[in-house]
Parts: C-alpha cells; structure tokens; sequence
C-alpha cells in the first residue's frame, strides 16, 4: 500500500509505542488519513466532496441514532411522533431538520463526487474497483433515503412507498408477489413502516462499511488527480496531513454554512408541503413527486409511454411499465460497466477536446432537464424533453463513450504532476532528467499516457 | 473490447425503443394530435398573494407579533374550532403567546375535553387542563364526513406548513371569496361552481366546499381593539396558524443567526489555516 | 530558481512553514482554527444531550391534583404522580398517637410526623409509593394488604418495614418514603409537583 516514500507512524510516549504493539490503531489512521498517506499536490476543490461525504454519512447516522430514540414506527402514531420531535423534544425540531436536510446534502455531495469522478475519469484502470464500490455506496444510499422518506408517514411517505415498491409489480410472473411481499401487505401499512424502519436504520452501517472498502481499494493506487497524470516520485505528493486535512477543514467550514442556512432559514424548501399531510390511503395527492435526488430517475422511469409491441400484429413484448423500470435500474447499471466502456488512454477530461464537449454540453444538460421532467407534472413539453434526454443518457454511456474513446485526439498531457503545477520550464525540466523515479518509465501504469512530445 | 461491442448494441437498442415506440408517437400527438384541454379553472386560479406589509415572523429577522397571535387564536376559538381540530397543539402552549399560567388554565378549563368518568369508566367529557390538546369538533372521519356533505374538515396545526406558501395560502383563501373574474368568466362560459361548493381563486381546484368563514367586519370581537375586518382576521388567523405549524420558527431563525456567525468566523480561520499550511507550496506566478 | 524552492520543499512538507516569523504565526492560526473548531463540536454536542432529557411534554405532566376530601380516618388511596403511585392515607388519632410516640432519633432517617405532613393537616399523609431501596411499590395502601410489622407499609421485594408515618424502621431500605412537594389547592384538592 502506498508510496516508497510515504512517511512511517513513530509513536514517542510510551502509551502510543504500547498501543502500537498491542493495537495499532493510531498507525492505521496515520496511514489512512494522516501523514502517512501521499497525496497528489494538485488536487482542486472537487477532490473535497469524498471527505464531506464521510461528514454527511457521520452527521447521519449521529442526527438519526438521535432521532430513532423519539421516533415509534407504527402508523396510528409515527406521524405524531414526529410532530412529538418537533414540539416537545429538546431541540428536536433542530435536529430532525438537520436529518432531514443533512439526506439532501448528502445527494449534493455525493453526486458532485461522482460527476468528479466522471469528468477526470476517476473509474479508470487501476481504480475500477473503488469506482464500483461507490455505485454500490449510492444504491445503498439510494435505498437508505428512500425508506427514510417514508418514515414521517405523510403523504408522501405513503405514495412513495406504494409508488416505489410499485416498481417491483414490473417483473412479468413474479411481480406482484413480490410488491405484496416487500410491503407485507396490499398496501403500504404497519408492516411496512417497520421493516423500513429497521433497515433504515440498518443500511447506514452497511454504508459505513462498504466506505471502508472504498478508502482501502483507493489507498491501493493512491488518489487521482486533475491532470490524470499518475504520481512517478515525491515531488508529486504531499502528505495528506497537514495539507489536505487543512483543506478539507476549510471545506467542511464552507459546507457547514451551506447547510447551516437551509436547516436554520429554509428548513422546508427541499421538501414537500404534503408530507405533512397525515397519509390517507384513500386519497392521492394532486401531485406526487420524489424527493428532488431521485428526480433524474424518476424522470427516466416515466420517458418510456408506449408498449414494446410488434407493429401491425399488435403482440406486446414489453409493456411500458417493465421498460421504465428497466431503463431506471439501467441508468445506474450503466456505471458498473464504466470502466470498461471509456477506453480512452487519457484520464483527465481536460486533456480530451471531444470528450470534454459531450460532458459539458451533453451530459451535464442531460442531467438538468431529466431533473426537470422528473419534478414536472407528466404532460407536454416535459414528456419528450425526458425521452430525448433520457435517450442521450444512454447514448452518453454506451455508444458516445467507446467512440470517442477510439477517435479523439488528446491534449498533449504534462510529463509530471510537478510540471504541471510549476510550469515546464528550464528548472523543472532539470529536475525531470535528475528524477529517478520517472526514469523506468514502462513500469508506470499509465507508461501509454507519456505525453506525443 | 466486447464489453464496448455489447454497450453500443445495448445503447443504440435502448434508443431505439424510446425513440421509435415512444418519442415518435409523442411527437406525432404533439403535432397533429389535439392539445389537451386544460380545466377552465386554470384560468381563474391564481397565487397566494402577501397580506400588505407581511408578516412580522417573515424575513429571516423575523420574530412573532405576539398580539397578533393572540388575535388569530381568538378567531380560531371563534370561528374556526366549530369544524377544525387544532390536535398537535396543547393548551399548555398558549404560554408561548403571552397568557399567564392562571390564564392557560382558564382558557383550558373552558373547552371541553372527552374524558372518561373516573366512577362507572365510561367515555364523557370534562373540562379541559393545560396538558390537553386541543379537541376535534368530531369524535372521528366518519362523523366529521357525515356532518360536513363529505367533505372532511382537515386538522389545522400543520396547515400552513402542509400548503405551498402556506401562511399566504391561508391568508388569501380566507379573505378570497367572492365571484369569479367575468372577463375571464366571459371565455369561459360553460364555468361554473358546483352546487354546494364555493368559489374561491386561490383554492386549486377553485371550488372548495368550505362555506366562506369570515362573512362580516367584526364578526369577531378584539380585546385590543383592533378593527376586526376580514382582510385582518384572516391575517390574524394566519399568522396564528403559523404558529401553530412550528412553534419554534422565531427560536430556529435566532438559533441561525447565531450559529451562521460563529461558522464564518470558524471557517475563515480555517481558510487561514489552510492557506498557512499550504504557504510556498504553490510557485509564484511569472 | 523559485520552482526549484517550490519543488524541493514539497518532499520535505512541514518544515517549510518554519520560517522565523512563519512559527509564531503559524502557531497562532492553528491553535485558534482548532480551538474554535473544538468550541463548535462541543456546542453540537450540547443539543446531542439535552434532547434526553424529559420532553416539553413530559415536564408539563409532572403536577397532580388529588381530590382527598373523601379519604376516611384510616383509609388510604393510590393516586399516580409521575407515572409513579402516590400513596395519600388519611391517620386516625390512634396512627398519629403511634407516630409520635416513637424515639425520633432510634430512627434510621429521623423524622418527626409534622415534619412529614404539612401544618393543620398532620392527618393526611402524602408519600411517593416507591420503596427507597430499589424502588418497588410497597403494599399496605390497599386494603387487607401486608401493612409489615410497623402497621404502615411494607415491600415485598426484599422485605423492607415503614411505620404507619412512612418512616423505614427495618430492613434494607435506607430512608423514610419520599413526600413530594405539595400545597393545598382549595380546600380538599392537593396539587402534588
């Protein structure tokens, strides 16, 4: 694990040379996230979004242990118990709104973390493995903010518990089985609130976890950077401590006053005015909507509005409900395969002129309207404008990608992480032929992203 | 390499499913196809509108007009409580709005509560005490439906907070009855309000089934003295059921305030810290 | 040459920062970056704690009123103050007489009748119905209930004896039973809290 170079853990009491013996643990933090682990010098502001993940989940699992000691998941009182947080708890109404809003900061996050990921390519050889685990960190996470939502027993709690596990009365045979099976019912009703209770208040430790895993496959290879240069010697790292715990200090602070503000000032505005209807089984809200982080998919889920069917013998192969949550699932799958798809020598998107276009007038926009659609009542414009996008969705991943990928021709890459933050002149490239480190050059994973000098 | 092979397949055939199934017979209805036609009470709707001059806990300096709440709690107890519950909220918490503990207890003593007759064990009702909620005018959906032609009276703590704009919302809907528009009404001739129902432009659908509450300046009486119009009830009883929504909006803004100024002042430390940590390690630009 | 520097300090990371007057100040900002984020994690501990405590709810329910006005000399009746019983017994003279002929300071928890009832009313006798040893609730309240050796009250669990004053006089207990703080409300209603 790691660079030659990276410095080693010296405990100097006699308490922390005896804890090193017996259990080294303050040695695996240092190496984790200490002095101990090299990191690339250039990282830009997008490489905070892992750290202020790891806050989020912290922030709640601490928000919701807090709030499961007030909570009772049974329909005649969840609701109430709710209202119990907010008007006789202790600061109750503080830190359900931070629950409740710290979920949504956790999408912000997350989905800035794995647009970053997307753009530098952060999926490529040799990280797919750490990739692969942070799409299974977001189905998790995805599950876990779903069941979460459906706890206050609102509205929407209830119609997105039916509407969700709606989902699985799709699968042709075994579908509706499985619907009456995941609810333990016809409908959405005790049995259900309970078992999503407990799973979620399972899951995010499940997610603790699977983010250990990520941290360990990411200490393998070491963290990417902005040029998606790889680092050849120890003039392209610093240690993580104190360069980037500062950073990240400074990130965190500036995250805090983001969220901060919502939770204090618009504590409601990422939610929904009907959730705090009590739910009523007996009548749908005008408008049911998920909670803006599944938008996107949502969106993608409702593109597809006509049967499979073979024309003029009026056979249907697939009926439009089946396709929307195959494309929906889909969507995510997509990413598992990522790695392998993008086949493109260059990492960083900023040295891939074709790529780069896709990503920003392409992708990006692509994201925008399916978020808009998916919000948006199912009438015209927004059903086409979500077809086509979601269309171009698919496109992006699996036709677009391997393509450009074969055709484009990169930017010429800089010859070090050095060279790229100091500039190439005559100093720097003194210091390259004196480097020993570059020298064997075909041992360097990335040897094919030498730059066409 | 036939990872990429079956990705192209997989993705040029999901296109064409969407594309040739569903975008196409879309675009098709969406060219030659009738436009659905939108409800006429689309034309009529219209939104929440501010009462002039907002209210005192807008903004996020805002802080409760404690006179006001007890104005808007008089015209719930007058007006509102006939068919709306209130059952989130405990006599108790009237304190919040400036009565004395003798008053609370007064005040409670004077509703009717159900209870249950400590000698036989069957269900009465007694007067009410501080630590009761606020009673239902119903004893449950079936009887509140059967009284009010289907249509149930909704519990008010959560109202405001339960609508887009809530305290807005509640505002406008009480002090909006009245006729519709007739130069919209001209467009639209075939409009009208069901029988039983009442026309009111800022309720959704424009027809709502509650009669218009507040029918009379100074159906109320003020013990501040304050002119009891329709547009100020219905102000009053906002602001008042705003209260009701989150008690503890004017503490949470305070709160905010506080918290905001002490994390500026930490993070700029920490971006001090940061670029002194950080210090000789980028080159000085030539 | 100020890449170089640049180059060359970065294999040597925290060294750099020690410049002559970079320590002072670099000291500085750290300290007071760290400690002010200690200041902030410990003040998000506060609301993390405090929510333990008993709700607004709870609190508002910690007053009673017992209407005692139809306790007969020698009965006694359960009310609940708390979620715990409260005994309130009303003593006929021979109960008072007995009370207050015992040696106050034989006592394991000396006191004396009046102190433990309230002035003009040292006939009714209002106790917490715990038992100060690991709190069960003692019988004797009810009638034809083991009142224990001393005609008052007696705990099953692990055999405590109280006096007909709620004084302990055996057993493992170590104080008399608890009366809660109460006044006269109007004439025959307490308020207990």
């Amino acid at each position: 694990m790691s660079f030659a170079w990276a410095k080693q853990y010296e405990p100097k009491t006699p308490l922390t040379k005896w804890l090193d013996e017996k259990l080294p643990l303050p040695r695996l933090v240092y190496n984790a996230v200490g002095a101990g682990y090299p990191v690339p010098r250039n990282l830009n502001y997008m490489w905070n979004f892992g750290v202020l993940a790891g806050f989020c989940l912290v922030l709640q699992i601490v928000t919701g242990v807090v709030l499961a000691m007030h909570y009772a998941a049974n329909e005649e009182v969840a609701f109430g118990t709710v209202e119990h947080i907010m008007r006789n708890v202790n600061y109750g109404w503080m830190l359900r709104y931070a629950h409740a809003n710290g979920a949504s900061f956790f999408f912000i996050v997350v989905y800035l973390h794995i647009f970053r990921g997307l753009y530098y390519s952060s999926y490529k050889a040799p990280r797919e493995m750490i990739w692969l685990l942070g799409v299974v960190i977001f189905l998790l996470m995805m599950a876990t903010a779903f069941m979460g939502y459906v706890l206050p027993w609102g509205q929407m709690s209830f119609w997105g518990a039916q509407v969700i596990t709606g989902l699985f009365s799709a699968i042709p045979f075994v579908g509706e089985g499985l619907q009456v099976w995941l609810l333990g019912g016809f409908s959405p009703g005790n049995a259900a609130l309970n078992r999503f209770f407990s799973l979620h208040f399972l899951l995010p430790f499940v997610i603790a976890g699977v983010v250990i895993l990520h941290i360990w496959a990411l200490h393998i290879p070491g963290s990417s950077n902005p040029t998606g240069v790889e680092v050849k010697n120890e003039s392209d790292t610093v240690p993580f401590h104190p360069y980037y715990t500062a950073k990240d200090g400074f990130g965190l602070g500036v995250f805090l006053i983001l969220f901060t503000f919502m939770v204090f000032f618009l504590p409601n505005a990422l939610g929904h005015p009907d959730n705090y209807i009590e739910a009523n089984p007996l009548s749908t809200p005008a408008h049911i909507v998920p909670e803006w982080y599944f938008l996107p998919f949502y969106a993608i889920l409702r593109a597809f509005t006509q049967d499979l069917t073979i024309p003029f013998l009026g056979i249907t192969l697939i009926d439009a409900k089946l396709l929307g949550v195959i494309a929906m699932f889909g969507s995510i799958l997509v990413w598992f395969f990522l790695p392998w798809l993008d086949k493109s020598p260059v990492r960083s998107g900023h040295y891939r002129p074709l790529f780069q276009k896709f990503f920003w007038f392409g992708l990006i926009p692509t994201m925008v309207v399916l978020m808009i659609c998916g919000g948006a009542p199912a009438e015209e414009p927004y059903v086409v404008m979500s077809q086509i996008a979601t269309a171009y969705y698919f496109l992006h991943f699996l036709v677009i990608l391997p393509i450009i990928s074969q055709i484009e021709v990169p930017k010429p890459l800089p010859f070090s992480i050095t060279e790229a933050v100091l500039g190439s002149d005559d100093s720097a490239a003194a210091a390259r032929t004196g480097s020993v480190g570059a020298g064997s050059k075909g041992d360097l994973p990335d040897a094919s992203l030498q730059p066409a000098e | 390499m036939t990872i990429r092979l079956g990705g192209i397949i997989v993705g040029l055939a999901i296109t064409a499913v969407l594309v040739l199934w569903s975008l196409v017979p879309g675009l098709y209805n969406l060219a030659f196809g009738e436009a659905p036609e939108k409800a006429a009470s689309y034309a009529f709707y219209e939104h929440p509108k501010a009462p002039e001059g907002g209210f005192a806990f807008d903004g996020p300096m805002g802080k409760w007009d404690v006179a006001q709440l007890q104005r808007g709690y008089q015209v719930y107890k007058e007006v509102c409580s006939a068919c709306h519950g209130l059952k989130f909220v405990a006599f108790r918490n009237l304190r919040e709005l400036g009565y004395t503990e003798a008053e609370v207890d007064a005040e409670a003593a004077a509703w009717t509560v159900p209870g249950i007759d400590p000698q036989t064990g069957e269900t009465t009702t007694r007067p009410g005490t501080p630590t009761d909620q606020f009673p239902s005018p119903y004893p449950n959906a079936i009887a509140a439906a059967a009284a009010n032609n289907n249509a149930i009276p909704p519990d008010l703590s959560l109202m405001t907070k339960a609508r887009e704009d809530g305290s807005n919302y509640v505002y406008s809907l009480l002090s909006g009855y009245g006729e519709p528009d007739p130069e919209i009404l001209a467009k639209h001739p075939d409009f009208e309000t069901p029988v039983g129902l009442y026309f009111n432009k800022y309720f959704p659908t424009v027809n709502l089934a509650m009669a218009p509450p507040l029918v009379l300046d100074g159906q109320v009486t003020y013990a501040d003295g304050t002119e009891a119009t329709i547009p100020q009830m219905a102000e009053d009883v906002a602001a008042f059921l705003t209260w009701t929504a989150e008690p503890s909006l004017v503490q949470r803004k305070q709160t905010g305030w506080f918290v905001i100024a002490f994390l500026i002042f930490a993070t700029s430390l920490a971006f001090l810290s940061y670029k002194q940590v950080w210090a000789g390690m980028k080159p000085k630009k030539k | 040459m100020a890449d170089m520097s640049g180059a060359a300090t970065a294999n040597s990371a925290p060294e750099v920062l020690e410049g002559e007057e970079g320590v002072r100040r670099r000291d500085w900002i750290h300290i007071a970056a760290l400690s002010t984020a200690g200041v902030g994690a410990a003040s998000v501990l506060f609301p993390l704690v405090i929510q333990m405590a008993p709700s607004a709810d709870v609190l508002a329910e910690s007053t009673t009123d017992v209407d005692v006005s139809a306790i007969q000399p020698g009965q006694s009746i359960r009310s609940v103050f708390r979620r715990q019983p409260l005994f309130v017994k009303r003593l006929t003279p021979a109960e008072i007489q007995e009370a207050n002929s015992v040696d106050v300071a034989s006592l394991r928890d000396p006191q004396t009748l009046a102190e433990r009832t309230l002035d003009g009313h040292e006939d009714l006798l209002v106790t917490m119905g715990v038992c100060t040893h690991f709190g069960c609730v003692p019988l004797g309240s009810g009638e034809g209930e083991n009142r224990g050796d001393f005609n008052g009250y007696f705990c099953p669990c692990h055999g405590s004896h109280y006096d007909v004053a709620g004084r302990i006089r055996r057993g493992p207990a170590p104080l008399n039973l608890a009366v809660p703080n109460y006044e006269f409300k109007s004439e025959g209603v307490i308020r207990v809290g």
